[in-house]
């Protein structure tokens, strides 16, 4: 007796191609209608232009889709999530062979025949165990040793949906094994263990060969292999498993200006007009923010690594995804009518005002989302909306007005933006009219004019610029605040005036290039002004002096000290300068360089610049300085470096609240240069 | 509810390098930042919160010089409905009794049920212009109000009295109410909240329109005339307490004692 093929086998007196054919139809029919309505909503959405640079998308799709490029940055679970997705990849066309055995006993995909059918069966059925123990290993981690980022701080989560797929995944692969492990055990042939390990281990649990049991597990294995994979496709697009069908995409759409914050709604120019700014209701989202709240696994990455969520604040990015995703499929369901949002204000009501002042917008979120996941520009947008209700926390009120009346947070008047530069020694900083050149525009921002602690900076600098022979000059007077932040709260319309007055006051001037040490500054001017002027951070124009042979160190003020360098989140993540500040240290004689274990895009974020600094959070346990300095103190520094005048601020306090004074100082780099220079470098 | 919300323009002295001007009469003002005074912003929120409760109408007014025509439409912005700047170069001079006689010559004869003004301007913090406009209309004044409720044709409210205590006070509408600061968290007012109301039309009414005689407003209209103004003499120095943690707590401890700071 032969074994009998699923597709000769009818089922209740149906032939198997019918029931083939139904159950095909079904399935499919079901995910599109579901595919259609989620795909609906996105159209719902704001617009949103994601289809220029194909070439630099694929590339993104490639490198973090199917590259699962930072997947790693967990060890463990990425390691997983490559084997997993892996798998999937490699069993997609054993799915599909399986599909088609339902039709004829005889289907094969094209191409995959003869010796490369064979050697794809065999890759096939260790993928198949492999797949297998991925799952088990996942279960077990997820229930025995539960990492605390699975958890749902303020909402409830969907960590169960994880079961249901790990088990539909184990089904699977068990109903393969059960498949073709009869199939193995009818046809007798030994020795096959080394190629078709699965279906080996599967034929050890078989009845005896020739008997009806045999047959009734093949075709019962198959038709069950066949009923649990449209299951598990349809189950994804309900569940937090989503991502399988949209990460891809996700990646492909992502966004590509980093650094730069989005307008308030793409293709208009007249925002002022619109009826609603920002993102108030849920369709102001832009459709690609939809596909975000779609995509996410609900793996907590971007929680875990959010200063935010570390010091106790109520934000979590993980939870504005999943709470904007159950708003979203309650709201907008597969079946029925909508329900009545009236009654419900997203921003507001779903996510709060605390969570969403919250953020600091340092980005370490997004550099860790494993599929491009965006934040910022959601929180931004919904600012907007808080600004133009007029609701925004009493203590960032005053700055923003400031801004508004003296171009400045600090409330100094603009006539004395240059004082900083009247007890200079030996150093002129030339003020520049309208009209006049210098090689460098040095932009001091309003916290180098202001701000007695970061004027020190600001004196350092020119310093440096003198030792160096450098062609410099300020804007003065004409100066007026960068707006990184201003920006970044939603007050748009405060950004576009003080942009405009620093575009102007730029236009005026003749210079090579702008230098500025406040990576804010550096950032706004860099990606958000709508005219583009060349710009350089401090740190990047002393490497270049040191590489020119213009700047030396000696080692009089480090005297061998451990130091650290701490990465600035608008100098590192948001415009990815990592190496010039550290090229800088590395040539000070005698320095020990130590690196923190968060450093470089995983830097954590010590409570935000520019306006930030007024903004006062209390539900937070303690100041994300606080816990930076901690940090500092673990790998022994004595010397924190920095590259930003906020993080300087934000550290020396918390060095004095953790009674670290004394034993750890925090100096900009700037400073530090300044304090090394070389003797025939001051001359 | 008719509210009217008298409000001042007054220069941003918190920043400044403050020089006397005028021949020793006021400070040097000329490069001074000016905006709302405070006081009269919580006021002028209250009122339109108010508004948004019950109902009503808010009408701002000033008395104040061209620039702050800015103050009157972010006050519009704020969501007050209609603004009034009452300036003639005659005004210029006038104390708080000019100031007020004015304010009473403009509200005369509308309708209003309440007037909130702030207690006191940063400025001169003379605190006058509330209750002598109160005097001047006929209707009764508190100072350093908040909580305001109404019930029926009654305010209650509470005032702030020495030592932390609260007075529960109930009075009779129309009635003029003189604001504490903190009472309510102003909104903010965003650019384009201004731009929303730019087109809104601010009337500006002078001496001769209000009906008032020039006698009766500037100088010649006040009942105080300032004698100088001057800038404090210089204090004795500052003293930095040096040392440890506790050996700093304890000289602190020691200075509070002593001039009387804890018991």
């Amino acid at each position: 007796m032969t074994l009998l093929e699923p597709a000769d086998v009818p089922i209740a007196g149906i032939p198997a191609y019918i029931v083939a054919l139904i159950i095909l139809t079904l399935a499919l029919c079901f995910f599109a209608f579901v595919m259609y309505r989620r795909i609906d909503l996105l159209r719902r959405g704001m617009p949103d232009p994601r289809f220029s640079d194909i070439g630099e998308r694929i590339k993104l799709a490639l490198v973090y889709g199917f590259g699962q490029y930072r997947q790693p940055r967990y060890l463990g679970a990425g390691v997983l999530h490559i084997l997993l997705f892996a798998g999937f990849m490699i069993l997609s066309l054993r799915s599909l062979t399986l599909i088609g055995l339902g039709f004829s006993p005889d289907f094969h995909l094209p191409l995959l025949t003869g010796s490369a059918a064979f050697a794809y069966e065999v890759l096939k059925d260790y993928v198949v165990l492999m797949v297998l123990a991925v799952c088990i290993i996942c279960i077990v981690r997820r229930a025995v040793f539960t990492p605390a980022r699975y958890d749902h701080p303020g909402g409830k989560g969907h960590g169960s949906e994880a079961y249901v797929i790990l088990g539909l995944v184990s089904a699977l692969m068990i109903t393969d094994m059960v498949f073709d492990g009869s199939a193995l055990k009818q046809n007798g042939a030994q020795g096959h263990a080394l190629f078709f390990p699965a279906a080996s281990i599967g034929a050890l649990f078989m009845p005896e060969k020739g008997s009806q049991a045999l047959n009734y597990l093949h075709i019962g294995g198959y038709w069950a292999h066949i009923l649990v994979f449209f299951g598990l496709l349809n189950f994804l697009p309900i569940s937090k498993h989503f991502h399988v069908i949209t990460a891809i995409p996700n990646v492909f759409f992502s966004n590509l200006n980093k650094g730069a914050i989005k307008p308030v709604e793409c293709g208009v120019d007249d925002w002022m007009e619109l009826p609603e700014c920002g993102v108030g209701h849920f369709e102001r989202f832009t459709w690609k923010h939809i596909l975000d709240f779609y995509s996410c696994a609900d793996c907590g990455r971007c929680s875990d690594n959010c200063p935010a969520t570390t010091v106790g604040r109520t934000l979590s990015p993980k939870m504005i995804s999943i709470k904007a995703r159950d708003f979203a499929y309650e709201h907008y369901p597969i079946f029925g009518a909508e329900k009545d949002r009236s009654k419900i204000q997203f921003t507001g009501d779903v996510v709060t005002g605390d969570e969403i002042w919250a953020c600091t917008t340092c980005g370490a979120c997004e550099a860790e989302c494993p599929i491009l996941i965006e934040y910022i520009d959601k929180i931004v947008d919904m600012r907007r909306y808080l600004i133009d209700q007029g609701d925004v926390p009493q203590s960032l009120q005053k700055p923003m007005q400031q801004i508004k009346k003296k171009g400045n947070a600090y409330g100094g008047s603009k006539a004395k933006r240059a004082a900083w530069t009247k007890d200079l020694e030996g150093v002129e900083v030339r003020e520049l009219k309208k009209g006049e050149a210098a090689d460098l525009l040095f932009f001091v921002d309003s916290c180098g004019s202001f701000d007695p602690r970061i004027q020190e900076i600001s004196k350092s600098f020119a310093r440096i610029l003198t030792a160096s022979g450098s062609d410099f000059g300020i804007l003065g007077a004409d100066e007026t605040d960068s707006g990184n932040e201003i920006r970044r709260l939603g007050e748009e319309g405060l950004f576009e005036q003080v942009c405009q007055k620093n575009i102007a006051a730029f236009l005026e001037r003749d210079f090579k290039e702008i230098v500025t040490f406040d990576p804010h500054a550096f950032n706004t001017i860099r990606n958000d002004y709508p005219e583009k002027f060349p710009i350089v951070h401090a740190s990047q124009l002393m490497a270049r002096l040191v590489r020119n042979g213009r700047l030396s160190f000696t080692g009089d003020y480090v005297q061998g000290k451990v130091v650290t360098y701490h990465d600035p989140c608008y100098l590192g993540r948001h415009n990815g300068i990592y190496e010039d500040p550290r090229f800088v240290l590395g040539r000070i004689p005698g320095i020990r360089l130590r690196e923190m274990e968060r450093s470089r895009s995983r830097s954590f974020c010590c409570s935000g610049g520019g306006l930030l600094l007024w903004y006062e959070n209390e539900q937070e346990r303690e100041r994300m300085g606080e816990v930076r300095v901690k940090m500092a103190s673990e790998v022994g520094a004595e010397i924190v470096v920095t590259a930003c005048p906020f993080c300087l601020i934000n550290l020396e306090d918390a060095i004095k609240t953790t009674g670290n004074e004394g034993k750890m100082e925090v100096v900009d780099l700037v400073e530090l240069v300044d304090r090394s220079l070389g003797t025939h470098a001051r001359e | 509810m008719d509210i009217i919300v008298c409000v001042k323009w007054v220069p941003d002295t918190s920043e400044a390098d403050l020089a006397i001007a005028g021949g020793a009469k006021d400070i040097k003002k000329d490069d001074l930042d000016h905006d709302i005074n405070d006081w009269d912003r919580f006021a002028v929120e209250e009122a339109v919160q108010i508004k948004e409760k019950v109902g009503g109408k808010v009408t701002v007014v000033s008395v104040a010089p061209e620039d702050a025509e800015e103050m009157l439409r972010e006050s519009l912005a704020r969501g007050a409905d209609e603004a009034f700047h009452l300036w003639d170069d005659a005004f210029e001079g006038s104390d708080g009794y000019a100031v007020a006689t004015i304010l009473a010559k403009f509200i005369k004869d509308r309708p209003f049920d309440l007037i909130l003004t702030g207690t006191l301007a940063d400025d001169d913090c003379s605190g006058q212009v509330g209750g002598m406009l109160a005097a001047m209309l006929g209707v009764p004044n508190a100072v350093l109000v908040s909580s305001i409720e109404f019930l029926d044709r009654k305010v209650k409210f509470k005032k702030e009295l020495e030592g932390g205590l609260y007075e529960a006070v109930e009075m009779d509408l129309p009635a003029q109410l003189s604001v504490a600061t903190g009472l309510n968290e102003p909104r903010f007012v965003s650019i384009r909240a201004v731009r929303k109301v730019a087109s809104a039309e601010i009337p500006v009414i002078d001496c001769g329109e209000l009906g008032l005689d020039e006698s009766q407003v500037g100088p010649q209209g006040s009942k105080i005339q300032v004698e100088e103004v001057a800038m404090p003499p210089e204090g004795e120095g500052a003293e930095i307490i040096g040392g440890g943690a506790e050996e700093a707590a304890g000289r602190l401890a020691e200075i509070l004692k002593e001039k009387g700071g804890i018991g």
